[in-house]
């Protein structure tokens, strides 16, 4: 047991009257301060159950939780609500309170001053990407789902609580809408560091959001915590691999990240300079068919083909296709794959911040990455393994 | 709070949003603007009522002051000028009249209301359908025969009356405090809880608000119902505008009949009126 869990549960259990099995069976969980943890499971599992047992709006019939290393298992359950905030899937919004009212409910409770709130409620605003002019004094029934989760959320985060419960937050909303707020969320949180559990039933969202996720069997047992890219690489059984279900290896391209610390393929280049003959050499010396030509400046101009070089003649920036394949440094290995897929090479080129070209990724190199991240996972459970 | 201002600048200087749309237009156009100006909206056909119905009232009010003019009290038979004095029998039988539907009223409030809150939570819900079925046969009993149940209880008199009456209008306001407070949405109810609000504070600041108007169309029927049913109160010497009816009836004299069915008709339209006016202005904003 680590100190410095900001949330600790000790063997936690819910367990309802008049039912055998526990809703939540003896779960020991710890989130460090900072960190998403995502709770995923099939429907039914208990993960909403298990999110409510941390504010107490289910009380645990067995077991500790822990904040901060304080025991907060019968405390004042409203007091301890107050410091934590709490995000549903359908929102509740106060309908008859305007946005700003909403957005001050704790600070009012926590008994700020007024002027306090407002600033506090016009920053939350802000933060969340609504104009304050416009809609502080705007009523729920106004805004459109997108909207009324922003306002859900900068109300979670009124009296600025450490941590934040978010039970599928974004589940009700358009997936274009949804994948927005996602994004700007994590934006948000990259600078406030809360420390915040996540639950959703969707796989792609635990992966997106998580920087860790605990996958959840019945009874909240847990199935398989770890980070998105080792459960990704290596689900330790056939409950978690049917959860992450097809295209688990596709997704895991995500997280792997195209940059200077990864040895990228050579590619034969030749520049508009030099000559047809000189080009097919570099093509047979590295059994390619195709050749990348540069422009003066180094950058990724055409693919040109072998029989094209054979047939003699002058190379210009006509010759060939088209470089429609390019990724910058720093891209995902999804990316890459993608453009992979329209490239005439099947190859993606990869340049730098200026546009000038750095290497190319193939597909025997996805290959490489996709093997290398499912030993180290295994390396990684083997070792746990051997330790317990 | 000022680790919140570097993400401000972030969210600025981050004009559009990953699909290089503008934040502020990503809303749909029909939640745009909720509000589309309708000629005649029902919440604006309502307020037409509002305005109209004082008009009517005060038509119905004038037309029975030329009749009651006409009627040329100082010549016409002791029959007619008796019961129809007004300063001796009509002006006090409406105090008395008031007075009742006043009082009866208010009790219900006071009763119905704090009983519909007890009957909604958790560890009196049980209770409710029980309660709810005995204030339904009090509505259910004839009014008259309530009035000499009470009469033979409790003896003549306004008291009684009023006794009488509540029973008989507790139905409307417990059920629509009941109906009101169960209509407020779980998940607000949820969200409130899950910010640290205490039950009270649930109830106070999210349960009654919203409930309101549910339960001021209960008090309203009550209300009416109160002031329909005190004609009544004369049969146990309860006093009101009974008195002027009943005595238009006994000596077959259409005139006192007309001008004591006629103030009551002009009371009870008036306190509809201001009912409406309540259900209208005291709404909370937004819902």
């Amino acid at each position: 047991m680590s100190q410095d869990a900001k949330i600790r549960l000790d063997h936690v259990q819910k367990k309802y009257l008049g039912s055998k099995a526990p809703a939540v069976d003896s779960l020991t969980l710890e989130v460090p301060e900072g960190e998403i943890l995502v709770l995923v499971g099939p429907s039914g599992c208990g993960k909403s159950t298990t999110l409510r047992l941390i504010n107490r709006m289910i009380e645990p019939t067995g077991g500790r939780i822990f904040l901060d290393e304080e025991d907060v298992t019968t405390v004042d359950p409203d007091h301890l609500r107050r410091r934590i905030g709490y995000v549903i899937q359908q929102i509740g919004l106060f309908p008859h309170q305007t946005i700003a009212q909403n957005i001050a409910t704790v600070p009012k409770m926590l008994k700020w001053d007024k002027a306090r709130i407002a600033e506090r409620v016009d920053e939350l605003l802000s933060v969340v990407g609504l104009d304050p002019e416009v809609y502080r004094g705007r009523y729920p029934s106004e805004l459109s789902g997108g909207q009324a989760q922003r306002v859900g959320v900068a109300r979670a985060l009124g009296a600025d609580p450490e941590i934040m419960l978010m039970d599928e937050p974004f589940g009700a909303i358009d997936p274009i809408t949804r994948d927005r707020l996602q994004n700007e969320f994590l934006r948000v949180q990259e600078t406030l560091r809360k420390t915040i559990v996540f639950v959703t039933h969707d796989i792609d969202e635990a992966i997106k959001m998580g920087d860790r996720i605990a996958i959840l069997g019945e009874q909240s047992h847990i199935r398989q915590i770890d980070t998105p890219e080792r459960i990704l690489a290596f689900p330790v059984d056939d409950f978690v691999r049917d959860f992450i279900g097809s295209g688990s290896t596709l997704k895991g391209l995500h997280f792997e990240i195209v940059d200077d610390n990864v040895e990228l393929d050579p590619y034969p280049t030749m520049t508009v300079d030099s000559t047809a003959a000189e080009g097919l050499a570099l093509a047979r010396a590295a059994h390619a068919d195709w050749v990348l030509l540069l422009d003066a400046s180094h950058r990724p101009l055409r693919w040109v083909p072998v029989d094209e070089l054979e047939a003699g003649g002058p190379v210009t920036a006509e010759s060939g296709t088209e470089v429609l394949a390019k990724v910058s440094l720093g891209a995902t290995l999804f990316q890459a794959l993608e453009q992979m897929l329209v490239s005439s090479a099947a190859v993606a080129c990869v340049v730098r911040e200026d546009g000038s070209y750095h290497g190319v990724v193939r597909l025997t190199y996805l290959n490489r990455v996709i093997r290398q991240a499912r030993r180290e996972a295994r390396e990684h459970y083997e070792r746990l393994e051997a330790m317990a | 709070m000022s680790q919140l201002t570097p993400a401000q600048a972030r969210l600025g200087d981050h004009g559009t949003t990953t699909d290089g749309r503008e934040p502020e237009g990503s809303l749909p156009p029909d939640l745009e603007a909720p509000h589309e100006p309708g000629w005649l909206t029902r919440a604006r056909r309502k307020h037409l009522g509002l305005k109209t119905a004082p008009l009517g009232i005060l038509g119905l009010a004038g037309l029975v002051f030329w009749y009651y003019q006409s009627l040329n009290l100082a010549e016409s038979k002791v029959q007619i000028a008796s019961p129809l004095a007004w300063g001796t029998k009509l002006w006090p039988q409406t105090v008395e009249h008031l007075t009742i539907a006043f009082w009866s009223t208010v009790l219900v409030v006071v009763v119905a209301i704090p009983l519909g809150i007890a009957l909604t939570r958790p560890p009196l819900r049980r209770f409710g359908p029980t309660i709810v079925a005995v204030a339904n046969s009090g509505q259910a009993l004839p009014a008259y025969g309530l009035l000499i149940l009470f009469l033979s209880m409790l003896g003549q008199g306004l008291r009684t009356v009023v006794v009488a009456l509540v029973l008989y209008a507790l139905l409307p306001v417990l059920r629509n405090t009941m109906v009101g407070l169960d209509a407020v949405e779980r998940s607000v109810i949820e969200a409130g809880r899950g910010m640290g609000m205490t039950r009270w504070q649930v109830l106070t600041r999210i349960e009654l608000p919203l409930a309101v108007p549910v339960i001021l169309a209960g008090v309203r029927v009550a209300m009416i119902l109160n002031i329909g049913m005190a004609t009544l109160a004369y049969l146990i010497g309860g006093g009101g505008l009974g008195v002027t009816i009943a005595v238009g009836l006994k000596l077959q004299q259409d005139a006192v009949l007309v001008i004591g069915a006629s103030i009551v008709a002009i009371v009870a339209l008036t306190f509809d009126w201001l009912g409406a006016l309540a259900e209208t202005y005291l709404r909370p904003k937004g819902v």
